[in-house]
């Protein structure tokens, strides 16, 4: 339990927070709804309907006020960078931006069902009054005109009852009044955005899911057009006229002194007040991705790896990278429109920044077709531009940073990569092979707190990662020279082995280095014993702070989660792991 | 977007008309709303939608999902064949199904979600796609690959006995030479 305090505890309190701040929105406006004596008449007409309807809606302000900014991905990453002073743990809240956008989405779609379903009830029943259905009271007060015949402002009416004659249908007014229309459009433009988000549809067709997300600039204007027509509406003469006295004389209003004429009055729209600011945010968020697409991109390197594995080397005025950093790319020859996010594989110490695109759909390989049919020599598509003008380019925005930032963080870095998700620490590892180099010192006395640093890769079949392992040939070789060959314990892991691997290692069992990848590390067979290897790590480390970093499978992060909290130790000075999870 | 089958979006579409239909006509009923009758067909038709559209299809390429349970729904929506199968006759389905909810404000959301699930469906079936059910896998015993060997019927040929018997006094020469070299 304890452990589990670690990991999550700063992740908990703020839903916590987050749902205590809704339960006390939902409550105080209910209350204020179904107690406030100004709402009285109305609530005669309503009930507890009029209250079950308002509460929802300030819940709903309040979320549609978060949704946007979760998704603001320049925005995070300007306060990730502020954040340096203030500690991992408020840093990795910031990773799981896309887990609390999906709830505060959840908490919208709920309230406002409820929200939808109480409003038609009041219609429903408001109708009703109209109609005289009810008692003498309510026809009353349904019956009340609007005194202020030729002022245009509609605020400046004073009847109660919204539904201002006896023959139209609920769902007519419904369609013919502001709230009611914008609200039926912006419920169906929730609907359609959930059903295209459903994960079936957004892991197989991500277009689908992110053109039709594009419905929330519907959504949000209607939204704040939504409360503009006053048809919530409050008693404002109480002083004049007694409610309790009165309320039983409704034949004599305006006939005795005691009681004039009720005079109502709705409320402004207040939605705008809440999303006005993430509105505005979310509009620079958009431009600024504008910007950084415009600025010109120039290609340093084209290289077509074995297993379509496309390496680009590009350069890009002002761009600055930290390692394990993302770009998204987009290439206006496959589709205007898609961008796709790379993680870097080069480090921040080179001069350009690269990224190794695998074949694994229709951009990717649209992508590797065009790079492949380039004429040898060109200096890539850019070349061509006087003959196809402005196709020929890529757009970059970025970088942004997830976990892998803070790998440097940690005393001790567990770093578990599973196929492509090997990629980030690439970057990583080859910002240590520069370090090496630039400097003599070596790591452990600069402002780095790296100590040791544990590698896993696990992988099908390394076809796909030749490029990878030449890399840390390099790094093997380099770490050897300085004496340092214990900073960087690496272990390779193949899944995908059968009889003809296992024969052939075997026969060649007692050679230096390993047949597959050449390295002196002997690759693994099958998937890591996790538990043997949480205990290698505590034992070699035993008063340390680990942050185990994992690029992969969701299965192999629960493990690993759960590895985390059972290995580490409440104790401050014994070994204690913290999990940082990639997620794309 | 050339690879997207429509029918899968369609299908969700579908299943969350099903339940705002039901839901809509619930409060009808329940609230006594007049026109009440309509809110009951709605019920009705919400939870005919939401049975046959429980189950999804099995997809043309790639990995198909199933929802939890879906297995009892697959076997009912499979026996009505080409019924089910097509996905012009569940296009025209909904299409009609959605009209009656639009009396009534109630279901009134409802009746325009399934009438934008049946649009869908429509662009599905222009595009050739139809329900597949997606059957249980029965796990066919693989037959062991071709490499494994029966027993041999034969000992391993060995020198004769007189050459078999251990020389104590000659170790050196009794030795031969492993072909694999052999390591502790």
């Amino acid at each position: 339990m304890a452990n589990w305090i670690i990991n999550n505890g700063l992740t908990a309190f703020i839903l916590v927070v987050w749902m205590a701040i809704n339960i006390f929105l939902f409550l105080w406006f209910y209350f204020f709804y179904d107690l406030g004596d100004e709402y009285i008449y109305t609530r005669h007409l309503l009930g507890s309907a009029l209250a079950w309807a308002r509460a929802p809606a300030a819940v709903l302000n309040f979320n549609c006020m978060l949704i946007l900014l979760p998704v603001c991905r320049n925005l995070l990453s300007l306060i990730r960078g502020s954040f340096m002073c203030c500690g991992r743990t408020m840093r990795k809240q910031l990773d799981k931006n896309i887990s609390f956008h999906k709830l505060v989405a959840y908490m919208i779609a709920l309230m406002t069902a409820v929200h939808m379903i109480a409003h038609l009830i009041n219609v429903e029943w408001y109708n009703n009054s109209r109609r005289g259905s009810y008692d003498e009271l309510s026809t009353a007060l349904s019956n009340l005109e609007d005194d202020n015949g030729d002022d245009d402002d509609d605020n400046a009416t004073t009847y109660l009852n919204p539904i201002r004659t006896t023959d139209i249908t609920p769902t007519y007014f419904v369609f013919t009044s502001i709230a009611g229309l914008t609200g039926v459009i912006i419920t169906l433009a929730l609907i359609l955005i959930i059903t295209s988000s459903m994960e079936v549809i957004r892991r197989s067709y991500f277009e689908v899911f992110w053109y039709t997300h594009h419905l929330f600039v519907v959504f949000f204007i209607g939204l704040v057009i939504h409360g503009t027509g006053y048809i919530v509406r409050k008693q404002w003469n109480m002083e004049l006229h007694n409610v309790t006295f009165c309320r039983g004389r409704s034949s004599d209003w305006g006939r005795i002194p005691q009681c004039p004429v009720p005079q109502f009055k709705g409320g402004p729209a207040q939605t705008w007040w809440w999303v006005i600011g993430p509105m505005v945010l979310y509009i620079f968020e958009r431009v600024l991705r504008f910007i950084r697409y415009t600025q010109a991109v120039t290609y340093r390197k084209i290289v077509l790896h074995p297993s379509k594995v496309l390496e680009l080397q590009l350069i890009k005025n002002g761009f600055k990278m930290e390692v394990g950093q993302y770009v998204f790319l987009n290439c206006p020859q496959i589709s205007q429109l898609e961008w796709h996010p790379f993680t870097m594989t080069s480090a921040p110490e080179e001069d350009f920044f690269a990224v190794h695109i695998r074949s694994a759909g229709d951009w990717t390989d649209k992508l590797i077709d065009i790079m492949q049919t380039l004429p040898e020599g060109a200096q890539g598509p850019n070349s061509c531009q006087k003959y196809f003008g402005m196709w020929h380019r890529m757009g970059v925005d970025g970088p942004f940073g997830t976990a892998s930032e803070d790998v440097f963080d940690y005393e001790v870095s567990m770093l578990v990569g599973a196929g492509i998700g090997v990629t980030p620490f690439a970057s990583i590892l080859k910002s240590i092979w520069y370090k090496f180099k630039i400097s003599n010192p070596n790591l452990r006395t600069r402002k780095v707190r790296t100590q040791d640093i544990y590698f896993y890769w696990i992988c099908r079949e390394t076809h796909a990662f030749e490029w990878f392992a030449d890399l840390l040939q390099g790094l093997e070789k380099e770490m050897e020279e300085r004496g340092m060959a214990d900073f960087l314990t690496y272990k390779l892991y193949l899944t995908g082995w059968d009889q003809g691997h296992a024969n052939h290692a075997r026969i060649h069992s007692d050679k230096d280095t390993d047949v597959v990848t050449g390295l002196k590390q002997k690759t693994n067979y099958g998937r890591p014993a996790w538990d043997k290897e949480f205990e290698q790590v505590r034992k070699e480390n035993p008063t340390s702070v680990v942050g185990t970093f994992l690029c992969g499978p969701a299965v192999l992060a629960k493990i690993l989660g759960k590895k985390c909290a059972k290995y580490s130790d409440v104790d401050p000075r014994k070994t204690r792991f913290y999990f940082n999870k990639e997620n794309f | 977007m050339g690879k997207i089958e429509w029918a899968m979006w369609a299908n969700e579409q579908a299943l969350a008309s099903g339940l705002i239909l039901l839901t809509g006509g619930i409060v009808g009923v329940a609230g006594q709303f007049r026109g009440w009758q309509f809110a009951a067909y709605a019920i009705a038709a919400g939870v005919f939608v939401c049975l046959l559209e429980y189950p999804r299809s099995k997809r043309a390429k790639g990995t198909s999902v199933e929802r939890t349970g879906q297995y009892c729904f697959t076997v009912c929506v499979k026996s009505f064949g080409p019924l089910t199968r097509n996905y012009y006759v569940r296009a025209f389905l909904h299409a009609a199904i959605c009209v009656p909810g639009g009396f009534m404000l109630a279901t009134v959301l409802g009746c325009v979600c399934l009438g934008i699930a049946s649009i869908i469906y429509l662009a599905a079936a222009i595009r050739g796609e139809h329900w597949e059910p997606i059957v249980p896998r029965k796990d066919t015993v693989r037959p062991p690959p071709a490499d494994i060997k029966n027993p041999p019927q034969n000992p391993p040929p060995r020198p004769p006995p007189e050459t078999r018997r251990k020389r104590v006094e000659d170790l050196e020469g009794a030795a031969y030479d492993n072909p694999i070299p052999v390591k502790d």
